[in-house]
């Protein structure tokens, strides 16, 4: 047998356990595993020892088959990060995107991730376009369009707490087809290191590939589930709350963005549920009555940094 | 005999609680283990990646962590994982990364090696601007300043 069909058949059986340890799971069996790797070694494919490690492997693939762990949540939120640049020109503003990031770095402390692997960074998109996109770990972009909409920094911390409450519930991640996250732990498991060979990285950068394309064409083109929408609006007063920013500012940014939307079809106008809908659905959630009166600071340098860019 | 009773009930649940003291791994690159369980405590110390600490117990999305020099603070769920973190040897205490019952996926798969051969597939995606995002980290302090000014809460 060569080195090529041995190691096609090995992952042919390991899809074989796997896949029964996800239908298994369903009943609370793993047994089936168990036997499907014992035919794989009787039938000379693989080792006792290999057919052990798969059983291992699968039990653990099927417990956690939707957990993709914080570093590989930035590795693709960095690739979705780079695909939407090379879609939009960055607005290279060092006083402007420095406000951004110090206000939204400290809109993400009060999520209920604060901690991603290497953090969050923001960035402005040179469109006029209202838009602005959440990639994993916490690469978050948004555009000029956008900010020119906010006429306070409660409108705009309103706006980043939105984004920063999709990289909290991993929407972006959910927009992953499983059979690619499967083909990628399929060969992951099969090979042994954390160096991954020729043959097994072709496959795992398909799978992350892949996953980069399911991601961008979900955010850029089909927008996310409504009910996904309504998860970040929550998550964003929630924040706003804890901060003591206007939780109000939400749905008037909303409101600005259906009016602007209605005659502009382009970015987020197509990839997000009518505003009307998402204001009436958040006005009763609101409460401003203890939120504190904004400093003279806060609107100055809002107006000094970012107004109107 | 009835307080008796209680106190043994008591010892018994202390011991269990104790039992429960259950390993977790750290998931982000750093994070900072704080005196109590605020966005801004004081910081006590650090934890990196992979690091394996117990969870005494849990509060409002923070967990009573002990490190492995027995120190205990406060960590924040969003940068802990109960999967076993593996290091690439010479990384980190090689012995730890041992596979032991328990695999270690979280360190594998899609990680600088892939990120590699996706650019290289894919020249006409830049990652210029993102290398640069990664500059943009913004110090405690400064943030807790820019709360105070826009009398936000800190």
């Amino acid at each position: 047998m060569t080195m090529i069909s041995r190691s096609l058949l090995i992952r042919v059986a390991f899809s074989a356990v796997l896949g029964a340890v996800l239908a298994a799971s369903q009943t609370g069996c793993s047994t089936v595993a168990q036997g499907l790797a014992a035919a794989g070694q009787a039938t000379g494919v693989m080792t006792p020892a290999q057919g052990e490690s798969l059983v291992k492997t699968a039990e653990a693939v099927g417990k956690t088959f939707e957990d993709i762990t914080p570093e590989q949540e930035y590795y693709i939120g960095r690739s979705v990060g780079a695909t939407i640049i090379s879609t939009y020109n960055v607005y290279d503003n060092p006083k402007a995107t420095a406000y951004l990031n110090t206000l939204g770095q400290s809109v993400a402390k009060f999520s209920d991730m604060p901690e991603t692997f290497r953090g969050y960074y923001f960035l402005i998109l040179d469109t006029d376009e209202v838009n602005a996109f959440a990639a994993p770990g916490g690469f978050i972009f948004i555009s000029r369009g956008m900010i020119r909409l906010c006429s306070s920094e409660d409108d705009l911390a309103a706006v980043i707490a939105h984004e920063v409450g999709h990289v909290q519930h991993k929407h972006a991640v959910r927009a992953i087809k499983s059979s690619r996250l499967t083909s990628a732990l399929t060969t992951i498991a099969v090979e042994a290191g954390k160096q991954l060979g020729p043959d097994a990285l072709n496959q795992v950068t398909e799978a992350f590939e892949g996953s980069i394309t399911d991601i961008t064409k979900t955010m850029m083109n089909s927008g996310y589930a409504r009910g996904q929408e309504r998860e970040a609006d929550r998550a964003a007063i929630t924040i706003l709350k804890r901060m003591g920013y206007r939780q109000g500012s939400l749905p008037d940014v909303l409101e600005r963005m259906g009016a602007v939307l209605e005659n502009d079809k382009r970015g987020f106008g197509s990839t997000h549920p009518p505003a009307g809908d998402r204001v009436k659905e958040l006005r009763p959630l609101i409460n401003d009555m203890d939120t504190p009166v904004p400093t003279a600071a806060r609107q100055k340098r809002f107006e000094q940094n970012i107004k109107g860019i | 005999m009835r307080k008796t009773w209680w106190i043994i009930a008591a010892s018994v649940w202390l011991a269990a609680v104790g039992a429960w003291a259950k390993p977790v791994f750290l998931s982000v690159e750093t994070a900072p283990i704080r005196e109590t369980p605020a966005v801004f405590g004081k910081v006590v110390a650090t934890a990196r990646y992979g690091d394996r600490v117990e969870v005494l117990a849990k509060q409002s999305g923070w967990s009573q962590v002990r490190l492995p020099d027995g120190l205990t603070g406060w960590l924040h769920e969003s940068a802990m994982v109960r999967k076993k973190i593996e290091l690439s040897a010479g990384a980190k205490d090689v012995s730890r990364t041992a596979s032991g019952e328990e695999l270690a996926m979280a360190g594998k798969g899609f990680n600088s090696q892939v990120e590699a051969d996706f650019k290289a597939k894919n020249q006409n995606i830049d990652f210029t601007w993102i290398d640069r995002m990664e500059t943009y980290g913004v110090g405690p302090d400064t943030i807790i300043g820019f709360l105070k000014e826009g009398g936000l809460q800190p």
